[in-house]
């Protein structure tokens, strides 16, 4: 049972159940102290030591079933031929057949129909053939294999055809029962390796994938695969939930633990100098408080749809963002963001000002009417974009006051550094108003830096 | 192995906590309806002597299954709210500065007589160390929840509410005070609990908590309930209530939850509706009735809007539902 509760914790762990050794100390515990007889007991029992969220309890009852699940092999061995009839000689025993035969364990078993000894038998040659190590879906027929090499298979084979060598009917007919137990043995062995693979793989498989995309470059050539699509936006949900699960709360104010005297002896006046009331310092934190500005034109097309993606989830997650979107003219985005679901969010910022010529200097200069008193000394503004102006005027005027009166301008750039101000692109003439200015071509980056904007405010 | 067996004999009442079933029963019969998975995990809890993190929305016991737990064991329940900016001083103790400043004020009179004689600075010294000690003893000691825990000798029930709503910092202070059941005071030393009290830490998930704490826990989501499991919650709550009247009010609860609402209906809304009926004298439903009554259930103006012109469909509903 040992081995099994490690299997199961394995398949566990496969599933994106985060289960640590500590853990697996205390169901182990918890076996100890309710055994295996209950078995709904015992999934409670795993499951409260186990799973540690809403969606990992989810994710732990699916895990269990599909592992505990036992269900009966479908054996269905043709019967022995009718007894009574003339034209059926009596079936050749296996002793017949040869001396290794009547000791071959799987044939016995084929012959009896027995599913509980079967299932037994490919548990053991599955630990023989560690067939639970199944890691690809392209291990499967060579596990398979394996395992069946484990069950004796390959004997089996010898015996048929001896078998179909000896002497009258008999011997084919009891050829002709191995012949089809062999096949129920084969089928029920693919599935066994397929389960595995379920339980096992099937996750890891979807991670590799998720890892590989989120280090994918966005405005890749020939951009991104529509089968991609999806999942890359549902990976950008959850890099923002992520983010705001750690930076959301609010943080007014910080007890320092100092006293203030200056405060407290302030207040003891009242009382003739005795000082009732003791007062503490207190720090206040800033709430994060930014402003994204996102360009949406041709040159950054295919990562215009991520950035826009990643506006959406930040304006869910930080309370104090302002979005405007340009390529030729600037608008504000939030109350689109707000209205609508993400999907008919891009696609209407996109309709409304997408893809046109990109004009930086005129996109800075309708911040600069509009918009400006927004920045204060508290506000982060980022950019994202390609600094691409189209030789038009970069308005370095205006960046220059957006520099001076926020607190930090950060420029993420989709573009790696060596692109920069090479043909129409004046990002070196905009970087000495840049805190920051970083590449960020993929998710990975991106997350990287907007945690690194978050974490300023917060107080280590 | 050992470990068990040290908890089996901490654990005060044995008939209650013998078996998951018993302790079902248990519960039962401090009038709190539980399902067996979270009687489960109650029991490990108890014998594996750690503390459970329950999860779920509000309104859906998780707070009343602290309480039921020391009201069966017949221990105190000590309870601790969390809040943003709860801090050690809050949580575990605090010197009582306000008495120390006061006394020190009273007394100076009193000091500068009794430093007044002293031969030279370092017998002035000597004798101002002894005074400040006095100063940093028990009855300046303010004692917080967790330290009134630790303290119980015959154990207790100790209710950490909403845990999430705490700082990140609080939460690995809370580390120590869990896993070894022991607190340190640098005035004082360690203090450490004769009998673990039975932790509870409840959880709203306004945040995620962190790994280490997760750890720590045994791990109870308490979801909606069932209809039949409600419904006995309420004849458990709300002793005179008619059958029939149970029946159609959960089943219009059950109903509502499966709408898009911005707040669904938890079982404490149930329960509280249950009792409002009552007094009104209610003893079956009726649509116009269901409208007068309709904020005891939902909390939210639009929620109320959206569902007021549906309520004799879901009435319906309610009624076929078995």
């Amino acid at each position: 049972m040992q081995h099994q509760m490690e299997d199961f914790i394995r398949a566990l762990r496969a599933a994106d159940v985060k289960v640590s050794p500590a853990e697996s100390i205390d169901a182990h515990e918890a076996v100890a102290r309710i055994g295996y007889g209950d078995r709904e007991l015992l999934k409670d029992a795993l499951c409260a030591t186990l799973a540690k969220s809403e969606d990992e309890v989810a994710r732990f009852d699916r895990a269990f079933d599909n592992f505990f699940a036992r269900d009966p092999f479908d054996f269905a061995t043709p019967p022995p031929p009718p007894e009574g009839g003339e034209a059926a000689p009596p079936e050749a025993k296996l002793e017949d057949v040869s001396e290794e035969a009547a000791g071959s364990e799987l044939a016995q078993i084929i012959l009896a129909g027995d599913s509980t000894a079967l299932s037994q038998a490919m548990e053991r040659a599955a630990q023989a053939a560690q067939v639970s190590e199944i890691r690809l879906s392209t291990q499967k027929s060579r596990l398979t294999r394996r395992l069946l090499d484990e069950m004796g298979v390959a004997e089996i084979e010898k015996i048929i055809s001896q078998a179909r060598r000896l002497e009258g009917e008999g011997g084919n007919a009891l050829a002709d029962r191995l012949e089809a137990g062999r096949k129920v043995v084969a089928a029920e062995a693919q599935r066994y390796v397929q389960r595995q693979h379920d339980l096992y793989a099937s996750e890891s498989g979807r991670q590799l994938r998720e890892e590989l995309l989120a280090r994918k470059a966005l405005n890749a050539e020939g951009g991104i695969d529509p089968v991609d699509l999806q999942v890359m936006q549902a990976l950008v949900r959850k890099m923002a939930k992520r983010l705001a699960d750690r930076y959301s709360r609010r943080r007014n104010r910080a007890r320092k633990g100092h006293l203030d005297v200056r405060r407290t002896l302030r207040q003891s006046m009242a009382y003739g100098g005795v000082p009732f009331n003791v007062v503490w310092k207190t720090e206040r934190v800033d709430k994060p408080k930014i402003i994204a500005i996102c360009d949406v034109s041709k040159s950054v097309a295919a990562a215009a749809q991520f950035l826009l993606t990643f506006l959406y989830s930040l304006n869910e997650v930080v309370d104090r963002m302002d979005a405007y979107a340009f390529s030729g003219r600037m608008i504000p985005v939030n109350q689109i963001l707000d209205e609508h679901g993400v999907d008919k969010a891009i696609l209407e910022v996109l309709k409304l000002i997408g893809f046109q010529q990109t004009d930086y200097g005129r996109a800075l200069q309708d911040f600069a009417e509009n918009h400006l008193d927004k920045l204060d000394r508290h506000t982060t503004v980022i950019f994202l974009g390609d600094a691409r102006s189209n030789y038009a005027d970069p308005r370095l005027d205006i960046m220059r006051t957006i520099h001076e009166r926020s607190r930090s301008v950060i420029w993420l750039n989709p573009e790696p550094e060596s692109y920069w101000n090479q043909g129409d692109s004046v990002m070196n003439r905009y970087l000495p108003f840049c805190h920051l200015a970083k590449t960020c071509n993929t998710l990975d980056q991106l997350e990287r830096i907007i945690e690194d904007v978050l974490r300023q405010y917060v107080p280590r | 192995m050992t470990i068990l067996a040290q908890a089996a004999n901490a654990s005060p009442s044995a008939d209650s906590f013998a078996s998951v079933d018993a302790l079902v029963q248990g519960l039962a019969g401090v009038g709190y309806i539980a399902s067996r998975r979270i009687a489960t995990a109650l029991y490990m809890s108890v014998h594996l002597q750690k503390p459970i993190l329950v999860e779920g929305v509000a309104g859906v016991g998780k707070t009343e299954l602290a309480l039921s737990t020391a009201t069966l064991l017949g221990l105190p329940l000590i309870r601790m709210q969390c809040y943003e900016g709860l801090d050690e001083s809050k949580a575990l103790y605090e010197w009582k500065y306000g008495k120390q400043l006061l006394y020190t004020q009273i007394l100076k009179d009193r000091m500068g007589a009794e430093l007044a004689d002293a031969a030279g600075m370092d017998e002035a010294m000597e004798r101002l160390h002894g005074m400040g000690d006095m100063f940093f003893s028990e009855p300046f000691l303010e004692p917080r929840p967790l330290m009134k825990a630790l303290r119980e000798d015959d154990g207790c029930v100790l209710l950490i509410d909403e845990i999430d709503k705490s700082d990140e910092a609080f939460e690995a202070f809370l580390l120590e005070v869990l896993s070894a059941y022991q607190a340190s005071v640098p005035e004082l030393g360690v203090i450490k609990a004769k009998t673990p009290p039975i932790v509870f830490l409840t959880s709203n998930n306004v945040r995620d908590l962190g790994d280490a704490l997760k750890r720590r826990c045994l791990h109870l989501h308490i979801p909606l309930p069932e209809a039949s499991l409600e419904r006995r919650i309420v004849a458990s709550r709300v002793p005179n209530i008619e059958e029939r009247l149970t029946h159609q009010l959960v089943g219009f609860v059950q109903a509502l939850r499966e709408m898009d609402l911005r707040k669904s209906p938890s079982i404490s809304e149930t329960v509280d509706w249950a009792r409002a009926l009552i007094l009104m004298h209610a003893d079956s439903l009726d649509a116009a009735m269901v409208r007068d009554t309709l904020n005891v259930i939902l909390k939210y103006e639009q929620d109320i809007q959206m569902v007021e012109p549906q309520v004799s469909e879901l009435l319906r509903t309610a009624q076929t539902t078995p």
